[in-house]
């Protein structure tokens, strides 16, 4: 595919926030960007800082369809200070958007595990904002296998 | 699947201040509204849209779904317990029917 | 969203080109299963390991959950988490439920499936002296229907069909697979099993041996093969999010050596299930299994 120089500009300043957190890797085109817009609109506007949110998944995933996942946000949840919502994303999913978790002083701890589909190898993302408006993120590449055989 | 059936697990009784660990899971397919059937027509997306987690009537934790969460869709989260009471779980579908699970709890 | 099926068959005619033109090259990559035990909920010991009965070609026979990611085996692990487990439950609803003319249920003759199944699960398939032929537990389930229910048997496949034979299965859970031979002609079932187990099939030409008894280990593309041991069908396979049945698997298996499938509950596949059956004698029986 033969990018215009207005199309490369473009993708570049994309994959600005994504690139300048954690190691580079890569982007999907399309989907890095639309996982980009994502990111900013829940932050509004804020590029997050690296930091006190943990994304763990395992770096080969057995099957697309189902990848487990967690975040764990460190620090304590307090009326005065707490993790208001976690964002995930996944740059390479047709849509990058995979869940909102919405956390409250009543939380405990902002820690929460799922399971989603991953269409291809691809960068999960997790964004937390705090209640004082602080956004930070981590973020995790996965391998995706397709398999071999089988019914 | 036939009625989706929801299932939770959290412990039964905990000292007061203890953050406990709840477990939920529900049948569900997760039609994600990406795949197409044998006259190759796109299925249409039905997915549960929505869970939360209410304790004595008060938000905990709740998460808006998209269709990249797997069939069945499992999660697990944290509540910190400080009075004995109920938690209330409700899981809403695209098309509206909301499903839910209760379990009480003792706080000492 | 499903990982295409469109995909898996456009890298089949790739891989039936590179292998029409070699013999059947599996990745040399490979990695020994798991040195790792599966206790259920901490509380069920399940035997994945076993010595592998007399005539088998291995010497030990082992699960496929051994073969597995972590996070794949941490699944089947926990009860809870399994999603197998919501068929289970459904699987319940269906077995207390009254269906057909006769107005019963399962429980109507059976009562407490945890009570009367118990074992019975790891003894399948057996031998139907009415039938003339080895019957399976979704044989005996459409028996039980048609016969003492007059109701509908169960079309192969359909969910309550899988949910129920899950649910009946999992009361055996933990119990050594073991089917007996010496029942009518099982023992000639057993020997076109065993026959159709070594034949090669398909544009790619390729027998159940040639994957499970020869290169299990190794990866089939990103697949890591296990023996193929059927102690856990039904499966929950994260393939399909949903439960899969042995004879379903079967037909997968045999349809993507790119050849014909026969139907299930065929003589061909009866005789293949009393056969791979008995390759896994002494595996705990695991189902709901968690499997990619």
């Amino acid at each position: 595919m033969h990018l215009t120089r207005r199309q490369t500009l473009g993708l570049c300043a994309g994959a600005t926030v994504l690139a300048t957190i954690g190691p580079a890797i890569p982007a999907a085109f399309a989907d890095a960007a639309a996982a980009e817009r994502s990111l900013m609109e829940f932050t509004g506007g804020k590029t997050p800082e690296a930091g006190k949110i943990t994304l763990t998944a395992p770096e080969i995933a057995e099957n697309g369809n189902t990848v487990p996942l967690s975040i764990s946000v460190e620090g304590e949840m307090t009326e005065a200070s707490y993790v208001q919502s976690v964002l995930l994303l996944a740059d390479g999913n047709p849509n990058p958007g995979v869940a909102t978790f919405h956390f409250s002083p009543m939380s405990g701890r902002a820690s929460a595990t799922t399971r989603m589909r991953l269409a291809k190898t691809q960068t999960v993302i997790a964004v937390a904002k705090m209640s004082d408006g602080s956004v930070y993120m981590d973020k995790k590449q996965v391998k995706v296998t397709i398999g071999g055989c089988g019914g | 699947m036939a009625v989706p059936k929801p299932r939770v697990k959290l412990p039964k009784s905990v000292a007061a201040g203890d953050v406990i660990t709840i477990k939920t899971l529900i049948s569900h397919d997760m039609e994600s509204g990406q795949r197409k059937d044998k006259e190759g027509k796109l299925i249409p997306r039905k997915i549960i849209n929505k869970f939360s987690c209410e304790f004595n009537g008060k938000p905990v934790f709740s998460c808006d779904i998209e269709p990249a969460v797997s069939a069945n869709p499992y999660f697990e989260f944290d509540a910190k317990a400080m009075e004995s009471g109920t938690f209330k779980f409700t899981w809403v579908d695209d098309d509206g029917s909301i499903y839910t699970d209760e379990q009480a709890i003792e706080v000492k | 969203m499903q990982i295409g099926r469109q995909r898996v068959g456009k890298y089949l005619v790739l891989a039936a080109a590179v292998l029409a033109t070699s013999s059947l090259t599996v990745s040399t990559a490979s990695s020994e299963p798991v040195n790792d035990e599966l206790v259920i909920d901490d509380v069920v010991k399940m035997l994945t390991r076993a010595p592998a009965p007399e005539g088998h070609p291995l010497k030990e026979i082992l699960s496929g959950w051994l073969y597995r990611t972590d996070e794949t085996r941490a699944l089947e692990a926990d009860s809870f988490q399994n999603p197998g487990m919501l068929y289970v439950e459904r699987g319940e609803e269906i077995w207390n439920t009254v269906d057909g003319k006769a107005g019963k249920s399962c429980a109507s003759c059976h009562g407490n499936a945890a009570e009367t199944m118990a074992g019975i699960g790891a003894h399948y398939p057996k031998w139907d002296a009415e039938a003339q032929r080895p019957i399976n537990i979704e044989l005996q389930i459409n028996k039980c229907r048609t016969n003492n229910m007059q109701a509908e048997a169960y079309k192969f496949d359909s969910p309550d069909q899988k949910a129920l034979t899950t649910y009946v299965k999992h009361q055996s859970l933990g119990e050594p697979v073991r089917i007996d031979l010496t029942q009518g002609a099982m023992q000639s079932w057993w020997d076109k099993g065993k026959e159709l187990y070594y034949t090669r099939t398909g544009q790619l030409n390729l027998s159940c041996a040639n994957c499970h008894e020869q290169n299990n280990g190794k990866y089939i593309r990103a697949d890591h093969l296990s023996q193929g041991n059927v102690n856990g069908f039904p499966t929950y396979r994260l393939n399909d999010a949903n439960m899969v049945s042995l004879h379903a698997r079967f037909r997968g298996c045999i349809r993507d050596t790119r050849a014909e499938f026969p139907d299930a509950f065929s003589d061909d596949l009866m005789a293949l299930e009393v056969y791979t059956t008995w390759r896994g004698s002494g595996l705990s029986v695991e189902t709901p299994a968690v499997r990619q």
